[in-house]
């Protein structure tokens, strides 16, 4: 297992203020960016700063690739708008036969909302994580790839995501009935209060003795065994938690748009969030969120320039990051000031 | 004409046939994946794309220098082969040391770079290719209607897999090949060229990919994308056939075409996500996959 240790930070328990500080200048960039930049730009950054920071909570941390992300990313938010636009569940059961069961719900408020998507994307990452855990390596990265694409398919056929139209015009509501998030400026302190709350509770459980854990696995996954861990537990409820907060990503990304569509749950989604934390670095805490700045904005600004070509140009970033640019641009960082970021 | 479940024998055997020349395609595309693998330990995300690349090529060769299908049979494979060693020298070659992670990770970019050059140049929608005169017609068997053309992917199909299955296990050459997967210093310390033994097995598992995709060029349309979709497909046969068996590939990809064909006879809602869920069930039942070792 000498090779699976390059992939992530090295695991020194050492604690550093170089932390603290980059986040005090994360905090303040959200504070001060608003005057400069187009909010709903800002919003879509941060939920894809989000998304790969759980997204890194896998690879960076237990050192699995998951290829499959978007599924959750996209089937949260399609739950949540679903739940915002119309409320009303309907599900087949097997009751001797197939019934439609029908769960009554008026149209949600904007936080429930967000919490049925993320908790449809923490039930889909259990039965994802305990059928993918089962395999390692790049068996594992396959595996969550066509389990997603096997749920891309339902997303097609499924009569509530409105197939190519997707659900649209979904409302932003009220938060907690109270403030009125059609307002941009509402919209955007919710999505930083969700992306910093969320942040920080990644952060909380990579630092934490469960987390000590899971780098132990990355590290040496039989050595980890013979010292008494139950591996397989402990990377399924990693699977499961990161699948959780990406879920959180694509239900908050519903909202700010007022769209939930299938691409979404496509696989170049989950390629572009693996892309956004190599650019900022695998297994760094601060990488993936300025990966995903690093992306959005280029794709932002890029589209305008040359239109079709961002796929290629987003390839070609991979194949440069994959053979000269391993560590990422937080990850050369840290390496090259000798500090943990 | 008789009837099986409520079936016609015209509609259950049409979509066996169909089911049998995807299973051709998921045969010679995850056999090369395998053979791949087993010497590079590297997942190869581009073999949609070099798959897609040999249709382009057979549409070139017919466009601008007048060669038709069965020339197409031979350059197209020795054309993207190459470009594949282009690869394994520029590229593939610095990864080797690394986590098997970045190996699929360089492969999944440059099938990007590639779908996406093709899909500024030609569009999304597909361009036709017509068959060979030879092998238009049908035969009447009977109980059905045989393509020639179809029953020819098959053949070809089946006999380019058994040929890698017997020179793999059953040739000298096949035995160094083996050799050098199980212990590559060794095999060098013998005096035998594993590098390039290595870059010519990589050309090979393209080149397989790139004769599926001239195979297929007259079946389906031939687009820039044709072989995004369908290597994920591949991925889900590679994960049940499991990728220590030569054969075990060769089976795995025909039986789970011919189960494809047959959801779309009795269940046709599921006929796009019946070999994942298979592949759920192989995975819960025999982690390993069907025909592979533990790893």
């Amino acid at each position: 297992m000498v090779a699976a240790a390059q992939v992530g930070a090295p695991a020194t328990p050492t604690r550093s203020r170089s932390e603290l500080v980059a986040f005090g200048a994360m905090v303040l960039l959200l504070v001060v960016l608003p005057a400069f930049v187009y909010p709903v730009f800002l919003m879509k950054a941060l939920c894809f700063a989000l998304f790969a920071c759980a997204f890194n909570l896998l690879i960076g941390y237990v050192g699995l690739l998951s290829f499959g992300h978007a599924l959750f990313f996209g089937w949260a938010s399609y739950l949540a708008a679903h739940l915002a636009k119309v409320g009303q569940l309907s599900f087949p059961i097997w009751l001797g036969a197939w019934q439609w069961v029908t769960i009554p719900l008026p149209p949600l408020s904007p936080e429930l909302a967000i919490l049925g998507g993320t908790a449809t994307a923490a039930l889909l990452g259990l039965i994802v994580g305990s059928i993918a855990i089962r395999r390692q390596g790049i068996y594992f990265a396959m595996i969550t790839l066509a389990l997603a694409q096997m749920m891309f398919f339902f997303a097609v056929q499924a009569p509530f995501t409105h197939g190519e139209d997707g659900i649209q015009a979904v409302p932003r509501g009220r938060l907690f009935g109270l403030i009125d998030l059609t307002d941009q400026m509402n919209m955007y302190i919710t999505v930083a209060v969700i992306f910093l709350a969320s942040f920080l509770a990644i952060y909380r459980i990579i630092n934490s003795p469960f987390g000590e854990v899971l780098k132990a696995i990355r590290e040496n996954e039989p050595r980890a065994i013979s010292l008494g861990y139950r591996t397989d537990r402990y990377k399924l409820m990693a699977f499961v938690l990161s699948a959780t907060f990406t879920g959180v990503a694509g239900a908050t990304k519903a909202i700010v748009f007022q769209l939930a569509s299938l691409t979404d749950v496509d696989w170049p989604t989950s390629g572009e969030v693996i892309l956004m934390t190599l650019v900022g670095g695998l297994g760094t805490v601060f990488g993936p969120v300025l990966g995903a700045f690093f992306m959005v904005s280029m794709e932002n600004y890029l589209t305008t320039e040359i239109g079709q070509w961002v796929s290629v140009v987003q390839g070609g970033i991979f194949v440069f990051c994959v053979l000269l640019f391993r560590r990422g641009f937080i990850g050369e960082l840290a390496h090259r000031m000798r500090v943990r970021l | 004409m008789f009837e099986v479940f409520g079936v016609s024998s015209q509609a259950l055997f049409g979509q066996l046939l169909i089911g049998l020349i995807n299973g051709s395609f998921y045969a010679l595309l995850s056999l090369g994946l395998a053979v791949i693998f087993g010497m590079l330990n590297i997942i190869n995300f581009t073999h949609g794309a070099q798959y897609m690349l040999g249709a382009f090529v057979a549409i070139f060769l017919l466009q601008y220098l007048g060669l038709g299908y069965w020339w197409a049979l031979v350059i197209a494979p020795l054309v993207v082969g190459a470009t594949g060693i282009v690869v394994e020298r520029l590229f593939l070659r610095w990864l080797y040391q690394l986590d098997h992670l970045y190996g699929l990770l360089l492969t999944f970019g440059l099938a990007l770079m590639i779908e996406g050059t093709f899909r500024n140049f030609f569009g999304s929608s597909g361009l036709p290719y017509s068959m060979p005169p030879e092998l238009t017609g049908a035969q009447n068997l009977g109980f059905m209607f045989l393509p020639n053309y179809r029953a020819w992917v098959v053949a070809a199909s089946l006999t380019v897999c058994l040929a890698t299955w017997f020179v793999i296990e059953r040739t000298k050459l096949g035995a160094y090949l083996r050799a050098a997967t199980e212990n590559p210093t060794l095999v060098r310390a013998f005096g035998i060229n594993v590098p390039r033994m290595i870059t010519l097995t990589y050309g090979f598992g393209v080149a397989l990919a790139a004769l599926a995709g001239v195979m297929a060029a007259p079946i389906y349309n031939v687009s820039p994308q044709m072989g995004a979709n369908l290597i994920i497909v591949v991925f889900a046969v590679v994960v049940i056939g499991g990728m220590g068996s030569i054969l075990g590939a060769i089976i795995t990809g025909f039986g789970l075409g011919l189960i494809e064909g047959l959801t779309k006879v009795f269940f046709p809602e599921a006929s796009n996500t019946v070999i994942f869920v298979v592949m759920a069930i192989v995975l819960l039942i025999r982690p390993t996959g069907l025909f592979g070792r533990s790893i």
